[in-house]
């Protein structure tokens, strides 16, 4: 009966956590419209996490995109269909890869970056003091990281897509000996609308998953550093999961959905 | 004038504050003390409104905080002026952006004019302007950190009372002496009231002329100097014992001081 004990407590304590993070989700999404508009704050963000996470995209999307390009092309080379590389690697990259490794990477780095910065200031009472002077600590904190987010993550995954798909040409090039033009002809054949659509649909969904979660788990921690570092690592694990899961119904949806123009 | 009345808080289960009630009035300077964990800072909390009491009502200026509003919370606010325990300056900001965070934040002054009050200030709590205006909190001691957080709270609003949560916990002898001055001169000088908080029972007896005890979340003695001398509550004789000598000590030095200084202040 432990276990049913266990499993009870657990769902108790996530339906808990869920609940927090909607409330906070609503309210951020209440304060953005609010004034007054903390444009300082979301620039700087803005240059932390885009500059911040640049080297660690691109260094993702090569390897990725030339060790996804190099396995498929020995598939496709035993069907004699190796010039449909670049349609494959389009697809994989700009609706799947892209998007998903993007995120992971960007939650790795930055929601623990938030969480523990605003952790820190939770248990130093610099949140209280925002509120003890007049200040909202979601408007000032969470809004321009979100805002941030939201612009950012679509162009880091834009950067990485286009790293991953100049990988898997080299791939394509010099291993596969598929000829530039071979391969760019089948990736434009693939830059329709439905796959853009749901390449950019992923990161800006994405951007909410990191920035609600980081926040929730920085304006929750409790316990001192101890407890900071547990609501760190507990916010990367929540947001990696999440952004896997969802990039998965969005997938579907969107696919059911979008059939016609993919 | 702040008046709690009847009191119950808690976090979670754990009651934590249990039927408190206490006012204080206008210029009066109050010490509550109590050992770690007894709710002090709760109770600073509360005033601010940070927190929210399950039970009773706290009257500032004839307003109940419990029942206001957010938006009307903020403006009564600015009648409090808080230095939180340890400080708590943004340790993102420089000294200078931290003492004028609020004309930044809520005024359209320009740089320059937030800049001289900013200084103006800094000199106010005994800190060199030049010197730390656009260093780091980070770079700062204890002592220095405390002084920049009261002048912060001064520069931010005009308080009618000031809460101290803690403002000598863990400073040398010197930057102590330092600190509680300037808590004394403001008391005086700007007649604003004052809350402090602490376990520091020798520095509370030095600024203070009421004297609240909390033990356990409950209110075990409130008075004067010289009735806590002589109470008999048992939790407030257990919670005075380690300071027993030094605090004969200090009460007499009181006293001779008040025999010197009767004519010019009976008050003190
Ligand atoms: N955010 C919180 N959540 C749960 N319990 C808390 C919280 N803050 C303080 N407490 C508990 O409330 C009690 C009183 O805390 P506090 O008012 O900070 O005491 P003091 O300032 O007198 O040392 C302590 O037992 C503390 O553990
Ligand atoms: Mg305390």
């Amino acid at each position: 009966m432990a276990f049913f004990a266990a499993v009870n407590n657990w769902l108790k304590h996530f339906a808990y956590e869920l609940q927090g993070e909607f409330l906070l989700a609503l309210k951020t999404i209440a304060a953005v419209f609010r004034r007054p508009f903390y444009l300082p704050e979301i620039l700087e963000q803005m240059h932390i996490i885009g500059v911040g996470s640049l080297y660690l995209v691109i260094l993702t999307g090569i390897f990725a995109g030339q060790g996804f390009a190099l396995a498929f092309s020995v598939e496709l080379a035993d069907f004699g269909a190796k010039n449909y590389l670049g349609r494959i690697m389009a697809i994989a990259i700009i609706r799947e890869l892209g998007p998903v490794l993007t995120g992971l990477m960007v939650a790795a780095r930055v929601a623990a970056g938030i969480t523990a910065e605003i952790g820190s200031m939770k248990s130093s009472n610099q949140l209280d003091a925002m509120v003890a002077f007049g200040i909202d600590p979601i408007k000032k904190l969470a809004v321009p990281r979100l805002i941030a987010l939201i612009i950012m993550l679509p162009v880091l995954t834009i950067i990485c897509d286009f790293i991953s798909l100049a990988g898997s040409w080299v791939i394509a090039k010099y291993i596969a000996h598929v000829t530039t033009t071979v391969y760019l002809s089948a990736v434009r054949d693939r830059l329709i609308f439905g796959n853009l659509f749901i390449g950019l649909l992923k990161p800006v969904v994405f951007s909410f998953i990191i920035a609600f979660i980081s926040c929730y788990k920085g304006f929750t921690s409790g316990g001192g550093t101890k407890g900071v570092g547990r609501a760190t690592t507990e916010s990367v694990v929540i947001s990696s999961i999440t952004i896997l899961v969802v990039n998965f119904f969005i997938t579907k949806i969107v696919f059911s959905q979008l059939k016609g123009w993919l | 004038m702040i008046e709690l009345r009847h009191i119950h808080f808690s976090y979670t289960d754990k009651p934590i504050l249990k039927d408190v009630s206490f006012v204080v009035e206008d210029n009066e300077s109050l010490v509550i003390m109590g050992p770690s964990g007894s709710g002090k800072s709760t109770i600073l909390r509360l005033i601010l409104g940070l927190e929210q009491p399950q039970q009773g009502e706290l009257i500032i200026d004839g307003d109940n905080i419990c029942t206001m509003k957010e938006k009307n919370k903020r403006k009564l606010r600015k009648k409090i002026g808080m230095v939180f325990q340890a400080g708590a300056l943004f340790d993102s900001l420089s000294v200078g952006e931290n003492v004028g965070y609020y004309l930044l934040e809520h005024t359209n002054m320009t740089l320059k004019n937030v800049s001289e009050k900013v200084v103006q200030m800094l000199g106010f709590v005994g800190l060199d302007a030049e010197e730390i205006i656009d260093t780091l909190p980070d770079e700062l001691s204890g002592g220095m950190r405390r002084r920049v957080a009261i002048g912060r709270a001064l520069l931010s609003t005009n308080p009618m009372i000031m809460l101290y949560d803690e403002p000598t916990t863990g400073l040398d002898p010197k930057a102590t002496e330092n600190v509680l001055n300037l808590i004394m001169k403001l008391h005086q000088e700007k007649t604003i009231a004052s809350i402090m908080v602490t376990h520091e029972i020798i520095d509370a007896l030095r600024v203070a002329n009421r004297f609240i005890v909390i033990w356990a979340g409950e209110i075990a003695f409130d008075g004067t100097l010289e009735q806590l001398r002589s109470s008999d509550d048992p939790r407030v004789k257990e919670f005075l014992r380690p300071f027993l000598s030094s605090f004969t000590e200090v009460v007499q030095k009181r006293f001779v001081e008040g025999i010197a200084t009767e004519n010019n202040s009976a008050s003190l």
